[in-house]
């Protein structure tokens, strides 16, 4: 952690991670009440007046809520969506890198499958045909995405199996599968949680980009929503699209620059130990 | 009459290398009996990493049967095998790769205490601290994480590990090979004491015959995967009759005070 | 009287983070011609000597002191001035190029030679390397070798641009004994051919004393002693030097264990 935090990128990215953390944990107390009501007057622009600090949209939306509770979206979103995502990719990384022959090549012609198709095309399709609730938000972005630590993990797992550390354990009696959990998963692990931060950032942007078109959740102000809702008078107060694009960015940025810092901060440890 | 412990016959097993099929050990036969340490010699590929792995089954045979204890070896497997794994154990060439990276020296010693109840929980630490103890390291190395540990002592955990268990066989695979020159030779005396102490049988493989000597009572020649001379270790060395034997003496570096 | 190659001046080497020094203060003379045997065991600098000699220190490493070449007058050129030889055979050859591409793009960097007679050399080079069959050895890549093989295929490219200096950093430790004492002869015999200086790193007394001129210990960063292979061998002037001397082992020294009667 420490390591992390003297890389220029980890302390960059921590910092915008936490502000984003910290918006969409705080958003009921900063923002009482429903960002979606009717606040105040129409197209407000920001910094005029005090109570709208960034203004309103066309319907009279605080803008600034519209903000801090689309963090949550994304943010809720984003982990769930990746987190569901690796689980399923270490759990089936792992089978096929234990069990090797025929069922290790049927489990990677699946994972070639969903590589394969464009995964936000495959979570438009899913959410376009199934609907449009949170959860299935959150399902139709981790299929896009889980084929990538799928098949990291059973690269490791091939890797780490021939080392002599595993030979020790198995002549030291250890059952098969304490083997794979105690000393072959463990040190499976960093590179896939490495890539676990693109995916974060990925699924920001597939949420985003599905609530732009129209196929997020009605219910609930995303960024890509407001963005969407901004097209109309993009000429005449762009802030309304230009806000949320800009912490859309932000937050990417904030993602990648982390995984970056990360990225240096373990690898460091690997050089380290030579 | 002297026990055998441990008898290989015709043990053989190829490889499909391009095409074509090597033989990395061919009708490989030995004998060690109870207690005696046989010294393995050979160049690389000459067999001697596949045989070693074929014995502690990590590896399968294409032919050829070994029995240890009086019982076949070769036909047990998953839980009995698992359970008599805890009389043959192996110290490995690479003293860094042999432990998981992210152990402490406890929980290394700890694993095969717990698999094969050799003590129970709250004994545990008492048992470690005693086998650190007898292979020349402290109580208070137990808590480091075997990675800050010089290569030397990374072997000599390894060694506590194998002698855990309590095995009456030891394979040793290049054990010393890794190690610095000033360290080797205290390895080597550790490693005879074990046995004059605890009466286990050793099966130490090298391609230095120096190292070899030192602790074998009889030393096996191999050479591209058969075994082309026996017998006991100083008549060996004294008068090597196969080309493998004698290239081997030959090559073994001495002090040379007045070079030309 | 031999001129000197290099001199080294209170060279000292930190690496980027470290708070130990990797070499302290060295003080040495290497002469041109000879060959001089670099003796240490893990931690004493000998590596990093190497790589500092051969401009291979990664990024942040701080080096103090000085580094002359008299012999050269100015600092060496990788490939033209010294080759260097690594410890492992199996990663310091690119296993996707052929064995003759490897060792010609020295000849033809270096010397400006054309491919068709870098390609000659080449294959001459694995002649005096005595790799059999070398119009075969070209065309094959290195994973077709074994270890040994790809050690003499490293020290022909090392030697390609006809260097003045050869440099070889454990060489022989990732070999077996049999192999080790092979290319040992060989680095004797090219070395002497082609007027050479060698610099031998190695954590083994024994194996360098039987062809070197020269031998310097080093230990924990810092240079214990260096002088001809007989005065150090005869009469060390350091207990470490002498303790190293003491843990030799041969055939002649005596077994640890008992004999037991047969």
């Amino acid at each position: 952690m420490s390591r992390l935090l003297r890389t220029p990128e980890g302390v960059i990215g921590f910092a915008i991670l936490l502000v984003l953390l910290s918006a969409g944990l705080l958003a009921p107390i900063l923002s009482p009440g429903d960002p979606l009501k009717i606040a105040g007057r129409a197209l407000l622009t920001p910094f005029t007046d005090p109570a709208f600090p960034l203004g309103t949209d066309r319907l009279g939306r605080d803008v600034l809520a519209g903000l801090l509770y689309g963090a949550r979206t994304s943010l809720a979103v984003g982990l769930a969506a990746a987190f569901s995502a690796m689980v399923l990719g270490l759990c089936v990384g792992m089978a096929a890198g234990f069990a090797g022959g025929l069922v290790d090549e049927a489990l990677m012609r699946v994972v070639d499958a969903f590589q394969i198709v464009p995964a936000f095309l495959l979570a438009l399709a899913f959410v376009s045909t199934i609907g449009v609730s949170t959860p299935i938000i959150v399902i139709a972005i981790a299929l896009g995405t889980w084929a990538d630590p799928a098949r990291l993990t059973r690269a490791q797992v091939l890797a780490i199996r021939e080392q002599d550390y595993v030979a020790s354990a198995r002549v030291i009696g250890m059952h098969p599968a304490e083997i794979a959990f105690r000393e072959i998963l463990p040190n499976a692990l960093p590179p896939v949680l490495a890539l676990s931060a693109t995916i974060v950032a990925g699924a920001i942007l597939t949420e985003a980009a599905l609530s732009f078109l129209g196929l997020g959740n009605p219910n609930i102000a995303t960024w890509g929503s407001m963005i969407a809702e901004g097209r109309s008078v993009l000429r005449s107060a762009s802030y309304l699209s230009v806000i949320p694009g800009a912490a859309l960015a932000m937050t990417v940025l904030g993602v990648h620059l982390f995984s970056e810092g990360l990225g240096k901060a373990l690898g460091d440890n690997g050089a380290r130990a030579a | 009459m002297i026990d055998t412990l441990l008898s290989i016959e015709d043990l053989s097993k190829g490889f499909s290398s391009s095409g074509r099929r090597v033989a990395a050990l061919d009708n490989v036969s030995l004998t060690i009996a109870a207690g005696e340490t046989l010294g393995l010699v050979g160049a690389s590929g000459s067999g001697k990493s596949t045989l070693s792995r074929i014995l502690l089954r990590l590896l399968a045979a294409d032919a050829g049967s070994i029995r240890f204890e009086g019982a076949d070896w070769l036909a047990l497997d998953g839980a009995p095998l698992r359970r008599r794994r805890a009389h043959m154990q192996m110290v490995f060439q690479d003293p860094l790769a042999a432990f998981n990276p992210l152990a402490t020296v406890s929980a290394v010693l700890d694993d095969p205490l717990r698999i094969h109840g050799i003590a129970a929980k709250n004994q545990r630490p008492g048992e470690i601290a005693t086998l650190l103890e007898r292979v020349g390291l402290t109580a208070d190395h137990a808590a480091r994480p075997v990675r800050s540990l010089s290569g030397g002592q990374r072997q000599r955990v390894a060694i506590a590990r194998a002698i855990a268990t309590r095995p009456s066989l030891l394979v040793l695979d290049e054990a010393v090979s890794a190690l610095d020159v000033t360290v080797r030779g205290r390895i080597l005396e550790l490693l005879v004491d074990l046995q004059k102490e605890q009466g286990i049988a050793c099966l130490f493989i090298s391609h230095d015959l120096a190292v070899v000597r030192a602790v074998s009572h009889r030393i096996a020649v191999m050479d591209s995967g058969r075994i082309v001379e026996t017998g006991p270790a100083a008549a060996v060395v004294a008068a090597p009759q196969s080309d493998a034997a004698r290239a081997l003496v030959a090559a073994v570096p001495r002090l040379v005070t007045d070079p030309i | 009287m031999r001129g000197i190659f290099c001199s080294l001046r209170q060279l000292s080497v930190t690496y980027g983070r470290g708070r130990n020094a990797a070499l302290d203060g060295i003080d040495l003379d290497i002469a041109a011609g000879e060959r001089l045997a670099i003796i240490g065991e893990s931690g004493s600098g000998k590596s990093t000597l190497a790589r500092t000699l051969g401009g291979l220190l990664p990024e942040g490493a701080k080096v103090g002191g000085e580094m002359l070449w008299p012999g050269l007058g100015h600092p060496p050129r990788p490939g033209r001035d010294f080759g260097f030889v690594f410890q492992d055979p199996g990663s310091s050859l690119n296993p996707v190029l052929t064995i003759g591409e490897q060792i010609a793009e020295g000849a033809r960097h270096h010397l400006g030679f054309s491919w068709k007679q870098a390609y000659a050399r080449a294959e001459e080079l694995l002649g005096r390397v005595r790799i059999p069959q070398p119009d075969k050895a070209m065309r094959a890549f290195p994973h077709q070798l074994s270890g040994g093989q790809r050690q003499r295929v490293a020290i022909a490219a090392a030697i390609a641009a006809k260097p003045a200096l050869l440099i070889a950093d454990e060489a022989t430790s990732a070999l077996d004994v049999v192999v080790q004492a092979e290319i040992v002869r060989l680095l004797d015999g090219l070395v002497r051919e082609d007027g050479m200086t060698l610099l031998f790193i190695t954590h083994d007394i024994a194996l360098a004393s039987g062809f070197v001129d020269r031998i310097a210990v080093f230990r924990n960063a810092r240079l214990v002693e260096a002088g001809s292979v007989r005065s150090v061998l005869s009469a060390p002037k350091s207990d470490y030097t002498a303790a190293l001397i003491a843990s030799h082992r041969d055939l002649t020294t005596p077994p640890l264990i008992e004999e037991v009667a047969s």
